[in-house]
């Protein structure tokens, strides 16, 4: 193998490049959030910024030596499950009852 | 002596029957709410006979008077100013308490009778035993404070029964007028203690007595003002002019109510209101002679305006007003345990007069018209004979109540000087109007033949008799006692009067006097409506001016409406009503109901009911704050300005 490429290996990544990776991640998130009709595909968005928030979660506890960051992560990824449980089920719900999940068409909190 | 101990109980007990009846009573049988009104002022009454008694047989005890209870839990301390629920019993409150209770229970018994076919039964009684519960309270009441509590609350006693016949406008009326004119008394009192409290600092009655008494300097000034202050309050309940417009109008109420409060109780509270404040008084001169004055004055008055009432109730309220009067000219030559024999004795016969009135309204099936009346004695005997009583006590015939009383009064005012003189005169004409008017009723309602032989009078039942037997035995008896001796008794509590040395023998001369001017009235009364029966008309006809002038009361009514009530009318409507209320408010909340509106409808357009669009605020929102925390702006901006002016070429 190529030393200077071990040399690469060994050495740390920077701090950085995690938080522009989580912020690409985030920012792709609310993009996708805000643009996409689907409401499955907002749905994603949605896993999406969490997971780029878990991400800089992940790398500040690895930073700092600290645990409890990385507990949290566990909790994130908790509740998104929980929440996509729910979420799936109301999408099924909204998609039963409408026929449609275009973001779009349902807007029943419209006076 | 252990009855004094519970003397909180004297209020508490017909306090216990107005709950009582006012919240069950309308579920209850007649007979059970009538047990109910009758026992609480019953227990009242033998209580206050047990202290008495007590009393009249251990001199000790007697002398330990007056007795004080004050409630330990305390009411108002505020800074160095305390209030408390304080009880007083000593000679003048033991004779006022013996007189409401006693008069009360009569009145209770007769009112089982009066009102068993009327509506709201529960009602009137709950009404009359609260009126009780507050009279007393006034009665016992050891500092002004407490007073006005007792005070204010027999005034609404007074407008709920004036008002018991709600569904009648005039009654309804009468109650607020009632009411209204009260308060502007009411005013006076609260100004008073405003004045007692910024001076004394205490507004309890032995205190300011003593307080007054270690200062000489207490003369005139500030004592007059808070002296005109306080009678002003006495003028409104014991309806004195200016303000006894009200006390005619409260013959709406029923006969009994009109007989214990609008006669024998409520309205002498202002009296003993000033009886009990006698230091204060007494150290004021001039608010004395205001006080002999207008007493004098309504005396006079009222008993002019009685000669050609023909509604049997208002000549009764004409002659209370009347009869007040003389009290207030007792008070004002400081003869206050005369006022008050005036006040004990005038409480019998004039609640004797109104019930029995009561008992031929009933008989005759509400008529209350004089003209229609005539021949009664031989179908309402024991009426007739209880009424004959009291005629003649009120118009002073020894050896009958109100001859020692009124005498009394007289006496004192005879022996004031020269202004003394000229009291006297008025009274003494005052008493000729009052004995010709009362024979005047007399003869119109019991004399000659009937003047309506539709109506069938029947006699009244057991309950209604019974206590007009009792009053007309107090009536005879009650001036027995003697103003010596009265005098002497509630000398401790009033002071007794100093009367310059006259002549002694211008007592018996100054009683035969009054009776030759009873005797007189009698015989003007007798001859023009018994003798010559078309003469009052005759005379009606040679005098139209002044007739007119006493049948439409000096038309003070009338001149109050334009003075008063039309302005005061006038401003609520144009003032408070139209520029206030419509402009100023209304306006006021259009202006707060627009902006809302206007804000709104601009603001509902952000409320899209699209997800997206709100997701996209918030994140703007989110990029904001960040912005915001982020950049140093306290650098950026100086740093960026520069910025600017250097490419602008500077």
């Amino acid at each position: 193998m190529n030393p200077a490429y071990t040399q690469l290996l060994q050495q740390d990544v920077p701090l950085a490049w995690y938080l522009v990776l989580s912020a690409a991640l985030f920012s792709l998130g609310v993009v996708g959030f805000l643009i996409k009709r689907n409401l499955i595909t907002v749905f994603m968005s949605i896993e999406l910024m969490l997971n780029a928030v878990n991400l800089s979660f992940v790398t500040f506890a690895h930073q700092w030596h600290a645990v409890k960051g990385q507990i949290f992560v566990f909790f994130v990824m908790m509740v998104a499950a929980a929440e996509a449980a729910v979420g799936l089920a109301i999408i099924i719900a909204v998609f039963r009852a409408r026929a449609t999940l275009a973001v779009d068409r349902i807007d029943l909190m419209k006076l | 002596m252990n009855a004094i101990l519970y003397l909180w109980l004297i209020p508490l007990l017909p306090f216990a029957g107005f709950l009582l009846n006012g919240i069950l009573g309308r579920r209850l049988p007649k007979w059970l709410v009538a047990t109910v009104a009758l026992l609480a002022p019953l227990a009242a009454f033998c209580m206050i006979l047990q202290i008495s008694i007590g009393l009249y047989a251990s001199p000790v005890a007697f002398s330990h008077l007056p007795f004080i209870q004050t409630c330990p839990l305390g009411w108002i301390n505020v800074g160095t100013f305390h209030a408390d629920f304080s009880f007083v019993l000593d000679q003048l409150s033991l004779t006022m308490l013996l007189v409401i209770t006693g008069v009360g229970f009569l009145i209770h018994i007769y009112s089982v009778g009066y009102m068993s076919h009327e509506e709201g039964y529960a009602r009137y009684f709950s009404y009359l035993n609260l009126f009780l519960f507050f009279m007393t309270v006034l009665v016992l009441a050891g500092n002004a404070l407490l007073m006005f509590v007792g005070w204010e609350g027999v005034g609404l006693a007074s407008y709920l029964l004036i008002g018991f016949y709600f569904q009648k406008k005039s009654a309804a009326d009468a109650g607020k007028k009632a009411f209204i004119v009260n308060r502007i008394g009411d005013f006076g009192f609260l100004i008073g203690m405003f004045l007692l409290v910024a001076n004394f600092g205490t507004l309890t009655f032995t205190e300011i007595a003593t307080k007054l008494g270690q200062d000489p300097g207490w003369q005139g000034g500030v004592v007059t003002v808070i002296a005109l202050c306080l009678l002003l309050g006495a003028t409104g309940k014991s309806a004195q002019l200016p303000l006894y417009i009200w006390l005619p109008d409260a013959m709406e109420g029923p006969t009994p109510v009109s007989a214990l409060i609008h006669a024998a109780t409520m309205v002498t509270a202002g009296v003993y209101m000033i009886a009990r404040n006698h230091v204060l008084f007494d150290h004021s001169p001039f608010a004395l002679s205001v006080i002999a004055i207008i007493g004098a004055a309504t005396a006079l008055f009222a008993a002019t305006i009685a000669l050609v009432q023909n509604d049997i109730k208002r000549v009764l309220a004409y002659s209370t007003i009347s009869q007040l009067g003389y009290m207030f000219l007792g008070c004002g030559v400081a003869a206050y345990s005369a006022a008050i024999f005036h006040l004990m004795t005038h409480a019998f016969f004039k609640a004797l007069l109104f019930l029995a009135a009561g008992s031929v309204i009933h008989g005759l099936g509400g008529e209350q018209d004089l003209r229609k009346m005539g021949g009664l004695w031989k179908k309402l005997p024991v009426t007739f004979w209880t009424m004959t009583v009291a005629v003649f006590a009120i118009a002073g015939f020894p050896p009958l109540a109100a001859y020692f009383s009124k005498d009394a009064i007289l006496y004192a005012a005879f022996t004031q000087g020269t202004n003394g003189k000229i009291l006297w005169t008025v009274g003494l004409i005052t008493a000729l109007l009052t004995s010709f008017y009362m024979f005047r009723l007399w003869y119109m309602a019991f004399m000659g033949t009937s003047r309506n032989p539709e109506t069938h009078p029947h006699e009244s039942p057991f309950t209604m008799l019974g206590p007009l037997t009792i009053l007309a035995l107090l009536s005879i008896c009650g001036g027995l006692i003697g103003i010596e001796r009265f005098g002497n008794f509630l000398a401790p509590s009033v002071g007794a009067r100093l009367i310059d040395l006259t002549d002694p023998r211008v007592e018996p001369v100054l009683g035969i006097v009054a009776v030759a001017i009873a005797v007189l009235g009698w015989f003007v009364a007798f001859s023009l409506y018994s003798e010559h029966p078309k003469q009052p008309a005759r005379l009606v006809a040679a005098l139209p001016r002044g007739y007119k002038l006493l049948v439409h009361k000096y038309y003070v009514d009338e001149i109050y409406g334009y003075v008063v009530v039309k302005p005061l009318l006038g401003i609520s409507k144009f003032v408070l009503e139209y520029v206030v209320d419509v402009a100023i408010l209304g306006g006021l909340a259009w202006l707060l109901g627009g902006i809302a509106t206007f804000a709104g409808a601009i603001l509902q357009r952000w409320q899209s009911g699209n997800i997206r669009s709100y997701a996209a605020w918030v994140a703007a929102g989110a990029a904001a704050l960040l912005l915001f925390v982020l950049v140093p702006w306290g650098t950026v901006w100086p740093e960026s300005l520069a910025f600017v002016w250097k490419v602008a070429g500077h």
